[in-house]
């Protein structure tokens, strides 16, 4: 049974001038349990939008998200969120602090809270950082933080929206090996959004991609059959990322003709 | 290329040494100008002033008259902004708390607290209350904007962040919208502080047996020029001290809430 599927999703806004947008139609996924699932999509796809109904921020028009076979209702611990921004960090806590958060709110005791908090800042690489305040940390530092507060909270899936857009080239890289590693790690289940075709090869085990929006839907799906450490000089990851590219191609054509 | 005795210099500037020069600098013009500038007794220069301020200070009538004046402040300013606080994030958090009470914050902030100066005379006297009433309404209406402004400028995915780490929405508001909006409560603090000396000054010279407002109405009163300017130099440094300390404090005490960052 996959853990997330989503049947026949529509989500349509309205504009001020109360005019819809149908964001995404007929949006069809299944999700198993384990995987590391890349939606890749053009900008202003709706990619987004599918995170935030997952998540729960946003409930969909018509159509149903279910987990485990139960639809979902509204945001829950089982689906923790990485965000793009580092907006969601709580700036008046310490980086340990903001990775306690969740077991805080559960009334987990301070001393087995701050113990597990450490082992996921030691699992992110941010040992020794623990006890400074996210404005004192760059950019790769505080996604990091992002990360192990929602691994400590032990969710049954990981939702990361455009996680790594932000950073710089090299911080990005870098944290995609270490993303692959932590999933390696802990091989929790992840939806990955990206519009980086390079991240979703080397990332993900199955990439959804998506058509231009309005009602944008999944165009199709590529296996990534690579295992352990992908290589971007590799053969076989050059091949995936034609695939994927020729996939995407017409699509970002569209997305930019739409745009202007 | 910049020389290295000119990097010293502007250190020096932009660290405490350019404060003084700006407050000598201040005293020097108001010097020149009262000497040959208006050469009149009705502007004296900082030098008479001083000597003033000294005498004043000696035979006691100053601090009785500061302390008379802080303490209305305080006790307006504390309770207004306890008062305040609660209120703003109520109307930051709950649109139907907001729109039952909007009209009463729109309404009676755009009125004065000067003009409340009657009315509070004749509500409660010339004593402490009318004084200590003034000061909280001149306070409370700028801590409960700027407390409820915070309050929606606080980052939407904060709170989505919390929502999925599992927290309820009693411990998003303790644990996120509280804390998040301090920053804002403490610029509407320190905004409302510096109303609360124009009111407490204004109140005093209305109506008030002492305080620093009561002593620039005797000294127009009895024509005593130089007690006038020592009570207005007193203003600014206690208007300035007390900014300072409490930008200070906030540094200190509070820097991961401190508005700057």
């Amino acid at each position: 049974m996959p853990l997330v599927s989503f049947l026949d999703v529509e989500k349509t806004y309205r504009s001020l001038q109360g005019v819809d947008y149908p964001a995404v139609e007929h949006f069809n996924v299944e999700i198993e349990p384990g995987e590391f699932f890349c939606l890749l999509g053009p900008s202003g796809c709706g990619k987004t939008t599918v995170l935030k109904m997952l998540a729960g921020f946003e409930t969909p028009t018509t159509g149903q998200i279910l987990m485990e076979g139960r639809p979902v209702t509204g945001a829950s611990r089982d689906r923790g969120v990485v965000f793009q921004g580092d907006d969601s960090l709580y700036g008046w806590l310490t980086a340990v602090e903001n990775v306690e958060f969740g077991l805080r709110m559960r009334h987990v005791g301070k001393a087995e809270r701050r113990e597990r908090a450490l082992r996921y800042l030691e699992l992110v690489g941010l040992r020794g950082q623990e006890q400074k305040y996210p404005a004192e940390l760059s950019g790769g530092m505080k996604q990091r933080i992002q990360i192990a507060r929602v691994l400590v909270n032990e969710p049954k899936m990981l939702l990361m929206d455009e996680p790594f857009a932000a950073l710089d080239a090299q911080t990005r890289s870098l944290m995609q090996v270490e993303l692959a590693r932590i999933w390696q790690a802990t091989r929790t289940t992840v939806l990955f959004i990206t519009h980086d075709i390079d991240e979703a090869v080397t990332l993900g085990k199955r990439i959804g991609v998506m058509r231009a929006g309005p009602r944008s839907q999944v165009k199709g799906v590529v296996e990534v059959a690579l295992n352990g450490a992908r290589s971007r000089t590799d053969d076989a990851f050059l091949r995936y990322y034609k695939a994927v590219y020729e996939m995407i191609r017409d699509e970002v054509a569209k997305s930019i003709a739409g745009a202007s | 290329m910049i020389r290295d005795s000119d990097g010293a210099a502007r250190r020096a500037l932009s660290g405490y040494g350019g404060y003084v020069l700006g407050f000598i600098s201040l005293f020097v013009i108001w010097q020149l100008a009262s000497l040959y500038l208006v050469s009149s007794v009705l502007f004296p220069p900082p030098t008479v002033v001083f000597r003033k301020g000294v005498l004043l200070v000696r035979n006691g009538v100053l601090l009785e008259h500061l302390s008379a004046s802080l303490q209305r402040i305080l006790a307006g300013f504390i309770a207004g902004s306890l008062l305040g606080i609660p209120i703003g994030l109520a109307m930051g958090s709950f649109r139907p708390v907001r729109r039952v009470l909007e009209p009463y914050t729109e309404f009676l902030r755009f009125i004065p607290s000067v003009a409340m100066i009657t009315v509070a005379v004749i509500w409660f006297g010339i004593g402490e209350a009318s004084k200590i009433f003034l000061i909280i309404y001149t306070t409370i209406f700028i801590v409960i904007l700027n407390t409820a402004a915070g309050v929606s400028a606080i980052a939407p995915d904060k709170i989505r962040a919390a929502q999925s780490l599992g927290a309820t929405r009693a411990q998003i508001f303790i644990h996120v919208a509280m804390p998040a909006t301090v920053p804002y409560i403490l610029t509407g603090m320190r905004l409302a502080m510096g109303n609360s000396f124009t009111t407490i000054v204004a109140a005093e010279l209305i109506a008030a047996n002492d305080g620093l407002g009561k002593m620039l109405w005797d000294g127009r009163l009895f024509m005593l020029v130089d007690e006038i300017f020592v009570s207005l130099v007193t203003l600014g440094l206690l208007g300035f001290v007390v900014d300072r300390m409490f930008r200070w404090s906030i540094y200190t005490f509070a820097g991961k809430y401190s508005p700057a960052t």
